[in-house]
Formats: C-alpha cells, structure tokens, sequence
C-alpha cells in the first residue's frame, strides 16, 4: 500500500514537463472524442467513434449490482476472455450520454477495466469491447437504480 | 493543487492489480445550485497510467462517472518494487500525477 | 385422495419457497452492491488528507496538532476513537472526537473554537475537522468500544443522553426512538438499527464517520447528529455541544465491545 507521503511530486512535473515539450508522444493523449460522448445510443456511440456494428456475445462479460442503492454511485466492470481487445466502453442505455467511459488498452493491461458510474434510473448498462480485426462485441445487463430512502 | 489519490498497487504471480481513488467533484452539468442554477460541468476527462513510465493504459472519462472516481485494471508483467503511475487531466485543463509502488 | 394432497401440499412448499426467495433476493442484492462498495472507500482519501493535516504547522500559533491529547495521551492517536466519548481533566468535561479535535485546534493551534462550531459542514475549517476525524477513526478500525463510565460526569453524560434520546419534540414529534428505540423497524430500504442496546459490530454509532454515496460526503458524528435532528424538523443543538455529546456517551456506551468499521461507506 503506498505510504500517504510518500508521492513523488518530482516525477509529476517530469511528466508534465514531458509532455509539453511535444517530443514524446507517448504522453500526449489523443483528442478528446466529444461527440461520442454526446452520444444517446450505443448505435450514436460507435458511429461516433467509427466502430462498426455491434454483435452480443458470450466471450464479454459486464459486471455490475442486479440493484444499485444509489444511483450516484454504481460499480461496473467490463472485461473478455478474448486476446487483441483494444477498446472497452461501458454505457449506460438510459443516461442523458450513454457512455461513460471509454478504455483504450496496451498489450501491457488485461481486457478487465472497474469504474463507477452515475445512473439516472434503472437502465441497460453494456460493456463494448472494439477488437484489434475491428469486430464490436458487447454484453448487457439489466441493473435497478433504487434511492434508498431517508435514513443513514 | 487538487487532492492526492490513493493508488494500491497488489502484486499476484506476474500480474499488478491496481485500484485508484481520484479526489474529484465531477460535476456533470446537470445539477442545479440551490438557487436553481445549473453548477458548470467539471470532471475529470483524460486518465492515463503507466508501469515503470512506460503508459500501459489511458481513458477518456465522460461527467457520469462517479464522483471520487474509482478505477481498477490489471498489469501483466509486473512485480513487487514496479512503479506505477496515474495521470488525470481534467475540463478546467487542472491535472494531478501521483506513484505507488507495486507490492 | 392421498397423492393428490401430498401433490397440493409440496406445490404450496414450493411456492412458499420461491416467494422467500423472490424477498431474499432484493435484500441480498442489495447486500451485494454494498460488499461491491467495500474496497475503494473515498472515505481514504479523507484518512489520507487528516493524516497529512494532524502533521501540518496551522494556525495562527503555526503549531501542529501532534501534541494534541485525544485521550491515550499527547499525540497517541491509536486507540482513542473506541474510548471517546470521554471525560479530560484539562476542560474538566466529556468530549467526544470533534470537540476534543476543537479544543486542541484552540489550544495548540490558535483557532478560534466559536468560528469553526459555526462553520457549516463541509466548508472551511469544517473539511479539516472532518478529514481529520476520519484519519482518527481509521487509526481505531476494527477495535471494540470500550468508553469509560468509571468519573461522575461520563456517568451524568450517559444519563442525559439517554433522556434526550427519548425526548419527543418538533412539529413530527419525533424522537431518537421513534426510529431507532425498536427492533425489526425501516424506512423504504433502510434498516433502522435499534439503538436503545448494542446493535453489534459496525452498526449504529460503530459505522461513523462514513462516505455517503449519495452526495459524496464525508460525515463524522456531528454531522450524523445533525441531520438526524434535521429529519426529526428540530434545530441542531450546535456543532460539538453538551447534548450531541452526551447523545454520543448514551450510544458508544450501548455499543460496548462491538466493533467499530469506522471510516465505513454508507448509501
């Protein structure tokens, strides 16, 4: 566990540094894909990122609570058995934007990314993953968003 | 300067298992002020992580993620003693790095 | 005749089974989503952030909070979070955390007490305080309360506490115990613990300070206290106040031996 202090501020502004000069690309990330997520649908979402259409299948697994106390803060995961996975997105169907985050993957991570997402009320939530060959695969759950009502 | 995150790195076989806690409001523009304004979207839209400063992973983040984000994913090739590092880049153009050591 | 009520009676075991485990499976999901929240608490980002402050040269006195005595001694922050509410010879009163980290704040660091009473949670020196409690909470995680009865006023304390517990008031009438004074009782989905006993481990007054989910706070006692006087419409006795801390004698004491999960992460 890493010790409270023990950040190493120094390393921050290196890659700060890096980064501005432009040299090394690798810290430059790639534009930020706004109309994606302005995105209603999955269909909105990968036409927005030039992926082509989507196929359910069994290989992608979305993880995630059956009920969501909170809407405010709802665990996901998104993952697949397969090899030469290089994008994940989760969505959420019914948000006002239906991605909520979007994973881009080296050969260095496994195709296993968990966040927590913002749910406005029981929706869909799908886990896509964009394959090295271009095929789009997904799975979907169903997951109830419920307030929970007024106590602690 | 924003608050540091809290990044646990644990080490099993060869792989790293890295959990993230961001500081961060992550407004997502939708919500209204008590006065009934609409408080300005804010949040964090860009994560990259690195093994050893080498980037191993980056994310576009959109304003439904949860606030004080959460992140996981696993490193292969990793061992006690890696270092690893989280970058986020926020809308108001803020950014924050910090380092664990893998163990 | 006879297969034919052997048959009723098993399709009437199996529907009773199913509609148990149609009502087990909401709850039990639920439950789950909760285990999900367990490891990644924002509540560390606080711990991280009062650990990092308690060390911290503030105030007008520029002094750090390391010779502060929450109980175990200057500076001995292990342990004292399962022992508070508690009587200190030095103010000559109980004090639980928040007041105690007040007093220290005035004495060691020059803070004026009055301000940071008055400041609305989760603003100025309010984050602080509540960072600064989690981080305090977080050193106790797992141990047994064990609050001291043995001086006269922790005595009086638990007695008073006690009495406002059961004390009806506001436009609802409403008191500690119209919620918590009874088993097997909940609004909508929340189980509302009985804290007229010990309610066991992590539960009650054992859960606190805790990250709610909901608005993505973090709340410490006081502010658990406050709003409980919020939802009952009746005004809050006043950040660190004799009521609040006797209210939190009456429950660390009904808690004896269970185990704090503080800082824990709620809806």
């Amino acid at each position: 566990m890493q010790t409270r202090r023990e950040t190493l501020k120094h390393s921050a502004i290196v890659a700060g540094l890096l980064a501005t000069t432009g040299l090394f690309p690798q810290y430059a990330l790639a534009a930020y894909n706004k109309t994606a997520f302005e995105a209603k649908s999955l269909a909105e979402v990968l036409k927005a990122i030039g992926a082509g259409a989507p196929v359910e299948s069994k290989d992608v697994t979305i993880g995630g609570p059956d009920i969501a106390e909170n809407g405010a803060v709802v665990p996901l995961t998104a993952s697949t058995v397969l090899p030469g996975a290089k994008q994940m997105l989760i969505l959420v169907e019914k948000n006002p934007a239906a991605m909520i985050a979007m994973f881009n993957l080296t050969d260095s991570v496994e195709a296993n990314v968990a966040t927590r997402a913002k749910m406005g009320q029981s929706s869909d939530v799908y886990a896509v993953v964009i394959m090295a060959d271009g095929k789009v695969l997904f799975a979907k759950k169903e997951v109830k968003v419920t307030l929970g009502g007024c106590g602690g | 300067m924003a608050d540091p995150m809290r990044i646990r790195a644990q080490v099993a076989g060869d792989k790293a298992t890295v959990r993230v806690l961001m500081s961060h409001e992550m407004e997502s523009g939708q919500r209204k002020d008590s006065a009934g304004k609409i408080v300005p979207a804010w949040f964090i839209q860009e994560v990259t992580a690195t093994h050893n400063g080498k980037p191993v992973l980056t994310a576009e983040w959109g304003p439904a993620v949860s606030k004080n984000p959460f992140l996981q994913f696993v490193i292969k090739g990793a061992k006690a003693g890696d270092k690893i590092g989280v970058t986020w880049k926020d809308t108001k153009g803020d950014t924050r790095t910090d380092e664990a050591t893998a163990s | 005749m006879k297969a034919s009520k052997v048959f009723s009676l098993l399709a009437l075991a199996c529907l009773a089974s199913t509609a148990v485990q149609a009502q087990k499976t909401a709850i039990q999901s639920i439950e789950e989503y909760r285990a999900m929240l367990q490891d990644g608490n924002p509540a560390d980002l606080f711990e991280a952030k009062g650990e990092d402050v308690w060390k911290q040269k503030r105030g007008p006195k520029k002094a750090s909070l390391e010779q502060c005595n929450l109980g175990k001694g200057p500076g001995v922050v292990k342990g004292v979070f399962v022992e508070l509410p508690r009587y200190f010879a030095d103010t000559n009163k109980v004090q639980d955390l928040e007041s105690r980290l007040l007093t220290c704040m005035e004495t060691l660091q020059g803070f004026n007490p009055v301000d940071i009473a008055k400041t609305d949670f989760g603003k100025g020196e309010q984050v602080i305080m509540t960072a600064l409690a989690t981080w305090v909470a977080a050193e106790s995680k797992g141990m047994k309360f064990n609050l001291s009865q043995a001086h006269t006023q922790e005595k009086i304390s638990f007695e008073v506490g006690k009495r406002l517990f059961f004390q009806r008031g506001g436009p609802h009438d409403f008191s500690c115990a119209s919620c918590h004074g009874q088993d097997n009782t909940r609004i909508r989905l929340q189980d509302l613990p009985n804290l007229t006993k010990n309610p066991g481990d992590g539960v009650g007054f054992a859960a606190w300070p805790a990250y709610r989910v909901s608005n993505g706070q973090m709340w410490g006692m006081q502010q658990r206290l406050n709003d409980c006087y919020r939802q009952q419409r009746f005004p809050y006795p006043g950040f660190a106040s004799e009521a609040t801390i006797a209210l939190a004698v009456y429950l660390g004491v009904n808690s004896q031996n269970s185990a704090s999960i503080a800082p824990a992460i709620k809806r």
